[in-house]
């Protein structure tokens, strides 16, 4: 039985953003981290290699860079990884993604037993979209927002999350479940044994050659020329500046405001 | 089976999902056959509400009151409660089957789910949860002179362009993108709950409506998933989106967070039908529930009045709450975004600053 856990290294958009004067994002001053939601996905994982034993291999996509997280999820648990790195992916939407994603799980080889994991979705798209398209591709079954997973046998059962409330899904594996943060998930710390074994542990590099004798893998399912989205403009809001700063001291700006709201009757 | 989504002359009319969850319509449903209802009217073509469920047919002609012109019912006891599987194998084989030219479904907790699984088997494009749609381009020239500082005028458009322009906020919420899907069809896009305005009920429009049932091919095997049973969380949901005013916390409260909220919780009491929401810093830190989250990945509010209290005003967060009909911003750096967009901005420390509101409120009320 093997687990494979797709994550993504993403911009921290948390902290200072900086754009570029032709309004798109300058990732190159921004400091790279492994996206939240796949560090629960990774958690979930490895409770379920805890309990069972079995493999646990780390997905990625994206630029060779990339292998350093790979790295990290390694120390963390993780018993080898995969990066899915080539010219021809690049410029990919969720669609051309989840293609590529999806035809390098298949040539790795999913068993009746398999699991996909992934995190509901990445901070610097929030489109929660290719966990779902990956398992349309693989022609497995999909949960998303899951909370909770217990397995037994090729069955999971899956508290899924709804916005008031939740429900309780079993489904058959193979399958693939999105993962959200959850306060009784806290991903784990790298181990120092893992820090120091994670480069002996097996890293497979997926390129275009690789891929490409793949069913799903065309000219026209992938990268650029094969993403059915495109970005038409892109741009930053006006300042709206008709707003008024108060001055003076704490208190004196307090008044100001209160004499205004209720000026206006707001309070 | 004939299908061809690139085939894009062959698609027209635009389809919204009618989500309903046990019976009971979701709100985002009525804003999205509202909105529906412009685009279609820009496209010259019919608004279509597609409704799946278990004994729903009553609830089909209400969506004409809103602005559909027909509704197509698909009815089936596997229906009843929402799976990936049967929902979107009968989305898919009804879109197959009829070739509608834009898809729109609610970015809720389902929508996103049965929505990037359905874009994948039609090859198509999906954008979620947009913010702004047009097809129309002056209307979207119009939109961007008041939501950008591109300059629309100097750029050349063509005016016979009749892609859907699927705007949202981008890259974390730090831009904001249109995004459109040329070459496929239908073009798929969830939006935001909370986002667009519901139309005004109209009983002549829901009386006339169209309601045509369409067939259904589905049976136990097509369903890997089973739905064992759905709760219903007993804790009241905050009801972020109905709040006359919100009180929001950002990252400023770090430095003593029990604190900080326990403030906001007290100038919403004062303030009266108040509600406390945060930013994502401080859902993601678990300072508050997720159902607390204002923003691009949150909720949708406008308020008559929101206190941003140490919020610094990403956009991400500003996607949420910048229609509200009055701002203001407390922050002690006073290069925070969040005044740019703030009625009153106040400078300072908000610990010393909020128990000085929560006196005047107070004060302000017993007078």
């Amino acid at each position: 039985m093997r687990i494979y856990v797709c994550v993504k290294q993403v911009p921290d958009t948390s902290g200072k953003v900086a754009v570029n004067p032709d309004g798109t994002l300058n990732r190159a001053s921004m400091a790279t981290i492994i996206n939240p939601d796949d560090l629960s996905a990774m958690e979930q994982a490895l409770r379920i290699k805890d309990a069972t034993g079995c493999q646990v291999t780390a997905v990625t996509m994206g630029p060779p860079p990339a292998e350093g997280m790979l790295r990290e999820l390694i120390a963390m648990g993780a018993d080898d990884a995969v990066l899915i790195s080539a010219r021809e992916f690049g410029g990919s939407d969720t669609f051309a993604t989840s293609q590529i994603i999806a035809a390098g799980i298949s040539k790795l080889g999913i068993s009746k037993e398999d699991i996909i994991f992934c995190g509901r979705q990445a901070i610097d798209g929030d489109t929660a979209q290719v966990g779902p398209q990956i398992a349309e591709k693989l022609d497995v079954p999909q949960v998303t927002y899951a909370a909770d997973i217990k397995k037994d046998g090729d069955k999971l059962t899956v508290k899924r999350m709804l916005e008031d409330g939740y429900m309780t899904i079993e489904v058959q594996t193979p399958c693939l479940i999105t993962c959200i943060k959850d306060r009784d998930l806290k991903p784990r710390y790298m181990t120092l044994g893992g820090i120091m074994e994670c480069y002996a542990k097996p890293m497979t590099v997926l390129d275009y050659n690789a891929l490409k004798d793949e069913p799903l893998i065309e000219p026209d399912t992938i990268g650029l020329k094969g993403s059915p989205t495109n970005i038409f403009k892109s741009f930053t809001p006006p300042q709206k500046g008709q707003g008024v700063m108060l001055s003076g001291t704490d208190k004196e700006m307090v008044e100001d405001l209160t004499g205004r709201l209720k000026n206006k009757h707001l309070i | 089976m004939g299908f061809n989504s690139a085939d894009i002359s062959a698609f027209k009319d635009i389809w919204v999902f009618c989500e309903q969850r046990e019976g009971v319509m979701m709100n985002t449903t009525l804003e999205l056959i509202s909105e529906g209802r412009k685009l279609a009217d820009e496209r010259g073509a019919k608004l279509v509400g597609l409704l799946l469920g278990d004994n729903v047919e009553g609830l089909a002609r209400d969506l004409g009151g809103y602005g559909a012109d027909k509704v197509i019912v698909c009815d089936h006891p596997l229906l009843k409660n929402y799976t990936t599987d049967a929902y979107a194998k009968v989305v898919c084989d009804t879109v197959m089957a009829e070739k509608p030219e834009v898809v729109l479904l609610g970015a809720s907790n389902i929508g996103r789910d049965l929505a990037p699984r359905c874009a994948a088997r039609l090859h198509t494009g999906l954008c979620a949860d947009c913010t702004h749609l047009d097809i129309d381009v002056p209307k979207y020239q119009q939109f961007l002179r008041e939501a950008s500082t591109l300059d629309v005028d100097g750029q050349k458009w063509d005016l016979e362009d009749r892609n859907l322009k699927m705007t949202r906020p981008a890259f974390g919420g730090h831009l904001m993108a249109t995004i459109i899907c040329p070459r496929f069809r239908p073009a798929m896009a969830t939006v935001r709950p909370g986002v667009m305005k519901k139309a005004p009920f109209d009983q002549a429009k829901a009386d006339a409506c169209e309601v045509v049932k369409a067939p259904v091919s589905l049976d136990d095997g097509d369903l890997k998933a089973k739905v064992l049973e759905i709760v219903k969380e007993t804790k009241k949901q905050v009801d972020l989106i109905g709040a006359e005013i919100v009180v929001s916390v950002g990252r400023g409260i770090s430095k003593d967070v029990e604190g900080g909220i326990k403030l906001a919780r007290e100038l919403a009491d004062a303030l009266g039908n108040a509600v406390v929401g945060g930013s994502r810093a401080v859902i993601d830190s678990g300072w508050l529930p997720p159902d607390h989250q204002v923003g691009q990945t949150g909720k949708t509010v406008h308020p008559k009045i929101y206190f941003a209290l140490g919020i610094s005003g990403a956009i991400q967060h500003k996607a949420g709450m910048q229609d509200s009909e009055l701002i203001v911003a407390v922050n002690k750096d006073e290069r925070a975004p969040m005044f740019d967009i703030a009625d009153y901005g106040l400078v300072g420390d908000l610990f010393k600053i909020v128990p000085l509101m929560i006196e005047a409120v107070k004060q302000a009320k017993a007078e």
